[in-house]
């Protein structure tokens, strides 16, 4: 069993000689620059929350090296199936920031029309399917998208996330059965960020760890070191070429930390030890590479205030522009529920259209 | 105190009274809950009776099942209604055949608690109301609470009581709906509706949250010169029958409210009872005013939910046409 973690970057910066992906100076500085990026909009974003702005938010603080890593060996072709804590692939992959700030305020031009709540987007543009909030639903369906492909004779790889607390669905455990049984072209990635909102990764399995489930489902397990971007990168990279080469699924473990509340709704401090939250912070991914890239000449301060004034500057247009667009349109609530709308739902339309007088004042604020 | 805090209320109170009781789910121990229900459950009563599971809802209610046949009394919390579909089976296959399928051998006491409804931004999986579904299976009791008194009331008859049940928290007036709540003992028998206000033109039949909506809504018919009776059936199974059939007569008219999708709905079945027991004293057509048959959708929420304007109007079909 693979189960050992796998880290490249010490914490001074340093990379093992023999372990070094050897990524090309420009790829380095883009998987930073998104790094930075990722962070500074998941902390906007909070703000945005918090002023009253938008009314949900959720952060990956602490996991940018897991799901960016992870990502970063996909091709534009391939498709992603993720949960709702992996922003930084859409960065990496160039969505347009207008269909991910559009989407916090569900305005009009919103891709999903304004449908679903702040951070389930839904990029077609970038192969990102819709996100939904059940945990684990997309684990199956990443398999049987992989299935479609294997039967096509697609070569198209496939990859999905869910957290610790996501390897307790049933979907953790049909997704892993057929992705192996089919040997479908997918990967799976478990961000164990510790957490469950306030559940620890120890109340989901009594297993050594999450990477060690593959051993039962006959697929390769791998647990890495979530926080170590270039750890992250040559493992997936691996299990990418593995299945698009026809050997089927791997289950990757990137071990990491939530370091911030779960959402924009939970307070972790009252659940949570200061200590290990402060243990943790000495990891930073983003610290940890840029102290390698400084190491090898790649960073400077200077890089690092253009890539900050250059994003803010683009993310503040974009909040602009998203902040004077209007609420989609009410007759759109009918659409998109079937290809052509039922009697029904066309009689209801055109009450709700006919009504007359104020409309509902008595939706509250998000609880959780 | 508020109807969250009888939830809590009720389940320290059957706690302390009965120690077969055992309370589980997501986040319900030293968190509390999400939203604060089981709060200090834990710290009084250990983590024995009180305790987090893994993420499985599945998990969660198959094994209440287990500990309901075994003959203790649990009481599965999920986290949000939209969210108990992976038990889908446990409940409607297993938790409510029990005691059929096995000729009252084995019965399987439990209570399901869940926060349901809309009306706090929570998009398609923070909002839905699913009663219908749970209604519609043979075995399973469907307990919704509108007022703190009723929720403590009603909360300890169903943990009392010798089936499953499924008892439904209305979410968006967790905090809003403050009333009083008796000390210690305090039973609401399942099955009996209770009359929130009393009118004479028109009955509206209400549960949840939409009691309060249909409350203002009240008000603003009588400025146009309509009497409004509201009636709460506070079970919608068992379904008190009685209550709402006597209204109707006294009022002939009946006006059904309620959060969930307007076809196929347990307000549906309410307006074909009405429609078999007392059409001959009908003046008028019986009104559904329901959410949507679309899913629950986030920006346009306050047009999906019912509101005055829509009660109002639904009130007013049911004198004319
Ligand atoms: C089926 C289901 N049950 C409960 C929830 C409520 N919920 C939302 S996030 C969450 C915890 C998820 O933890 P994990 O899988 O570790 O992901 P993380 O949030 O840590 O990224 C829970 C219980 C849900 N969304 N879906
Ligand atoms: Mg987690």
């Amino acid at each position: 069993m693979t189960t050992k973690l796998l880290t490249i970057i010490e914490k001074d910066g340093k990379a093992a000689k023999d372990k070094d992906p050897n990524l090309s100076d420009a790829e380095l500085r883009r998987v930073y620059r998104t790094m930075v990026q990722t962070r500074i909009m998941d902390e906007r974003a909070l703000t945005l929350q918090r002023q009253g702005a938008i009314g949900f938010y959720l952060q990956a603080l602490g996991q940018e090296a897991s799901h960016i890593g992870s990502a970063l060996p996909m091709q534009d072709s391939d498709w992603f199936f993720p949960a709702y804590r992996q922003p930084g692939i859409m960065l990496l992959r160039g969505a347009d920031l207008d269909d991910i700030v559009n989407e916090w305020f569900g305005n009009d031009g919103d891709t999903s029309k304004g449908r679903q709540m702040p951070v389930h987007y839904s990029l077609r543009s970038i192969n990102f399917v819709s996100i939904s909030s059940p945990i684990g639903t997309q684990l199956s369906q990443a398999a049987g998208a992989a299935m479609a492909a294997k039967i096509r004779g697609d070569d198209t790889v496939f990859m999905t996330y869910c957290g610790d607390g996501g390897t307790s669905s049933n979907d953790f455990h049909a997704g892993l059965n057929f992705a192996a049984v089919y040997q479908a072209p997918c990967v799976f990635i478990v961000e164990n960020n510790q957490w469950a909102i306030s559940v620890p990764s120890t109340n989901q399995t009594k297993s050594e760890s999450m990477a060690a489930k593959a051993q039962a489902y006959g697929m390769p397990g791998v647990r890495v070191d979530g926080n170590d971007i270039l750890a992250v990168y040559r493992v997936c990279k691996e299990a990418v070429d593995r299945a698009r080469k026809g050997g089927g699924p791997t289950l990757v473990e990137t071990v990491t930390y939530r370091m911030g509340s779960h959402s924009s709704s939970d307070d972790a401090d009252r659940y949570r030890d200061a200590k290990e939250h402060e243990s943790w912070k000495q990891r930073d991914p983003i610290e940890r590479f840029r102290k390698y890239l400084e190491k090898k000449g790649i960073w400077n301060e200077e890089f690092q205030s253009e890539i900050e004034e250059s994003f803010k500057q683009d993310l503040n247009d974009a909040i602009k522009r998203a902040k004077a667009r209007p609420k989609p349109a009410a007759a759109t609530l009918f659409d998109d529920v079937y290809l052509q709308p039922t009697q029904q739902l066309i009689e209801q339309r055109d009450e709700l259209l006919g009504l007359e007088g104020p409309e509902s004042d008595e939706i509250g604020e998000f609880p959780l | 105190m508020t109807l969250l805090g009888a939830v809590t209320d009720a389940l320290k109170t059957e706690m302390r009274n009965d120690d077969r009781v055992v309370v589980f789910g997501e986040d319900v121990g030293k968190k509390g809950g999400v939203f604060g229900a089981t709060e200090g459950i834990q710290a009084e009563f250990g983590e024995e009776r009180c305790f987090d599971t893994p993420l499985s809802e599945c998990g969660i209610i198959g094994t209440a099942v287990g500990m309901a046949v075994y003959g203790i009394r649990p009481i599965a919390e999920i986290q949000f209604m939209d969210f108990i579909y992976p038990a889908f089976d446990q409940i409607v296959s297993e938790a409510a055949k029990m005691r059929y399928r096995s000729g009252g051998e084995y019965t399987c006491p439990m209570v399901i608690r869940t926060p349901y409804g809309g009306g706090i931004r929570g998009g398609h999986y923070h909002s839905q109301s699913s009663e219908a579904y749970f209604c519609h299976t043979p075995g399973l009791k469907v307990v919704v609470p509108s007022t703190a008194a009723d929720a403590k009331g009603l909360l300890i008859s169903s943990i009392r009581d010798e089936d499953p049940v499924m008892f439904l928290e209305p979410k968006r007036i967790y905090r809003t709906h403050k009333g009083e709540v008796p000390d210690g003992e305090h039973v609401v028998p399942l099955g009996k509706g209770r009359i929130v206000r009393e009118g004479t033109d028109c009955t509206v039949i209400a549960w949840g949250a939409m009691v309060s909506t249909c409350e203002k809504a009240a008000d603003e018919a009588a400025k146009q010169g309509k009497s409004i009776e509201i009636i709460d059936p506070r079970s919608l199974v068992p379904f008190d029958e009685d209550i709402v059939l006597e209204s109707v007569k006294k009022t002939g008219r009946c006006c059904v409210v309620y959060e969930a999708p307007k076809s196929c709905s347990f307000g549906s079945e309410i307006a074909a009872i009405v429609a078999e027991k007392a059409i001959e004293y009908l003046e008028g057509p019986v009104a559904r005013v329901g959410g949507f048959d679309t899913p629950f959708p986030y920006s346009l929420e306050h047009l999906y939910m019912p509101d005055v304007r829509r009660v109002v109007e639904g009130i007013k079909k049911t004198f004319t046409w």
